[in-house]
């Protein structure tokens, strides 16, 4: 229980560095009905500028819910969302997009496979800015684009007017992310994004993000359902169950941990928390 | 045979009208992926509001702006009630095309109003087609190339992003809503364009003359389409083969008629060869398709890995 504690006292440490603040943050679904859901309960975290955290949990934990509760995918039933500063709780997603990077574990859900790759980029070049009659991608850009691509060595820089509905989902992948760091955003937004691509690829498309976020200096929230993963990614983890934070640990601790550290969290926490059901 | 080869440059004159109406279907359609009903309503209202400013004195091509703007309007309603009310795209267009049609029998006062080209001064005339033609031809050719341009730009780009991936344009700051209400009103107002156009063609408009107008639309869509596909996929050729499709269309039109059809069923003719084409696609994909021999077609990741192995296929044949 010491876990959930220290959370609750770190929510209140210096909110003016943080990148983001959950305070609070609850979410139903299908409220009031036999299906009635609390995907996030009385969530709250705190993540500083630079921090790059990876979120482990079991299946229906709330992860996927929490990321996009920050990304204004709905608006949560209760609690407040502040990102760098600003407080985003009532704004729409479209909105927010100017302070978030995003990548979704479908390959399909990032980029417009109709479109070419410029214009995806050049789309995402411009997110956060007013988008007005100005040609929609220029000569520069295309440049930059070239550039970026050659640098990730992702093969693409020559084909940069195919359609990115002819890529695989790795490659779909590496473009999103390319697409969500174009314009540094405040906070890097991962659910699960290797968890539908095949195991070299994934590997590679993780390799890619740890290059992009460290280049960048970029404050990141990863979802991973691989518990080695999170431990050897990012310099955070924290673990969710039942709606909220059950562990978080970081530093030099995070680094010690090992996956049987994990599995041992994940048992003690889910009876925990059947503990206490039990009890109330 | 004869009657058929004079029938020709009215029904090119006719096919670049729909043309022109098929363009703005095409960017509700294919660029919004939206199937949008106002325009039946909206062709009307744009030959409706054209006929009364005509008739109150305005000039022709002032009326015409009057007739764009009016469907612009019918847009932004259709627009409304679609994002901000919640309404399915499909009612949503039904619904103002109803209202429409109250409207436009206001606008009109009665059901039928003739503007004959004698007594007032049209831009074209069924009376003399070969002027009609340039006419129509140069107005389709600027329509053309502005929404070439305009699809170009910041927010063009993002009205095709919106009509691909809602969930990438959100994410990339695209306000997805006012995108679509942004394209519902370039659609109808051109549509509405196109009936401002038809009406001084034949010389009357009419408080039918938008019944069935989705139907042709879609026709010439889906025929230039098709017929365009495999030369370019350039979005300036993609917009000009809406005329291609609806020339087309009216050229067989009149071949039909030439061949004694019965003209009552060619509403009918029109739908079933509109639902041939549209189901073209679905049938490909669960008929014919390689990926229903994994007995997976629902599962992304094979669709994925067959990418995989096509892009691998691929770069090894460029290598
Ligand atoms: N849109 C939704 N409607 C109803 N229930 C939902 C919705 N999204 C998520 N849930 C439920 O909320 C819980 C948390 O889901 P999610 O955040 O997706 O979990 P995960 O940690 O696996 O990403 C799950 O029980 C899920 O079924
Ligand atoms: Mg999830």
């Amino acid at each position: 229980m010491s876990d959930i504690n220290d959370i609750v006292s770190s929510a209140e440490v210096s909110r003016d560095a943080a990148a983001l603040v959950l305070d609070g943050v609850t979410k139903v679904f299908n409220p009031g009905t036999i299906n009635e859901k609390i995907a996030l309960s009385d969530l709250s975290l705190t993540i500083r500028d630079g921090e790059f955290v990876t979120v482990i949990g079991g299946n229906g934990a709330g992860k996927s819910t929490m990321l996009n509760a920050i990304a204004g995918v709905f608006k949560p039933d209760g609690g407040k969302i502040i990102i760098g500063g600003v407080d985003v709780t009532k704004r729409s997603e479209y909105k927010r997009a100017k302070y978030l990077g995003r990548v979704f574990q479908d390959p399909l859900l990032g980029t417009a496979s109709n479109m070419m790759i410029e214009e995806n980029l050049a789309i995402a070049y411009r997110r956060g800015k007013p988008r007005g009659l100005k040609w929609g991608l220029t000569k520069k850009d295309r440049e930059l684009f070239r550039e970026q691509l050659a640098y990730f060595d992702l093969g693409l820089e020559n084909r940069l007017s195919a359609k990115v509905g002819l890529l695989s989902g790795g490659q779909r992948q590496a473009i999103t992310l390319i697409m969500a760091t174009l314009n540094k955003p405040k906070l890097l937004l991962l659910d699960e994004h290797t968890a539908a691509l095949d195991p070299k690829t994934a590997k590679k498309v993780l390799s890619l993000t740890d290059k992009i976020v460290e280049e960048n200096n970029l404050t990141t929230l990863m979802i991973t359902h691989n518990m080695s993963d999170a431990i050897k990614h990012g310099n955070r983890l924290i673990m969710m169950n039942e709606g909220r934070i059950v562990y978080d640990v970081k530093g030099e601790e995070k680094k010690n941990l090992t996956v049987k550290d994990l599995l041992e969290k994940f048992e003690n926490s889910s009876i925990e928390l059947s503990d206490k059901m039990l009890l109330s | 045979m004869l009657a058929f080869i004079n029938s020709l440059p009215g029904a090119v004159a006719q096919g670049l009208i729909w043309g022109l109406m098929a363009i703005g279907v095409y960017i509700t359609y294919k660029v919004l992926d939206i199937a949008d009903l106002t325009v039946d309503g909206s062709i009307c209202t744009g030959a409706v509001v054209f006929s009364v400013a005509l008739i109150a004195g305005v000039p022709a091509p002032v009326a015409m702006i009057f007739a764009f703007l009016a469907g612009v309007a019918a847009g932004f309603v259709t627009g409304i009630f679609h994002t901000l009310l919640g309404i399915p795209a499909i009612l949503s267009g039904i619904l103002t095309q109803l209202i429409l049609w109250s409207v436009n029998l206001k606008v009109l006062g009665k059901a039928n109003v003739a503007i004959p080209s004698r007594t007032f001064s049209v831009i074209i005339t069924q009376l003399n087609i070969p002027v009609s033609l340039l006419v129509l031809a140069g107005f389709t050719a600027v329509i053309a190339l502005v929404l070439y341009w305009f699809f170009g730009t910041e927010l063009g780009c993002s009205i095709r992003a919106t009509g691909n991936n809602q969930n990438m344009s959100r994410a990339q700051g695209i306000n997805t809503s006012f995108i679509k209400v942004l394209g519902l009103m370039l659609s109808n107002g051109i549509v509405a364009l196109s009936g401002a156009l038809l009406c001084q063609y034949q010389g009357f408009t009419d408080i039918n003359m938008g019944r069935g107008a989705i139907v042709i639309g879609l026709a010439a869509v889906i025929i230039g389409g098709a017929i365009v596909s495999k030369l370019s996929r350039n979005f300036l050729v993609q917009l000009l083969s809406c005329s291609i499709g609806g020339i087309v269309y009216y050229v067989v039109y009149q071949l039909v008629i030439a061949l004694g059809f019965d003209t009552d069923l060619l509403k009918m003719l029109s739908a079933v060869v509109v639902a041939v084409f549209l189901s073209i696609p679905y049938f490909k994909k669960t008929y014919f398709s390689k990926v229903k021999l994994n007995k997976n077609a629902e599962n992304d990741d094979v669709e994925l890995k067959e990418n995989d192995e096509t892009i691998a296929e691929e770069v090894k044949e460029n290598e």
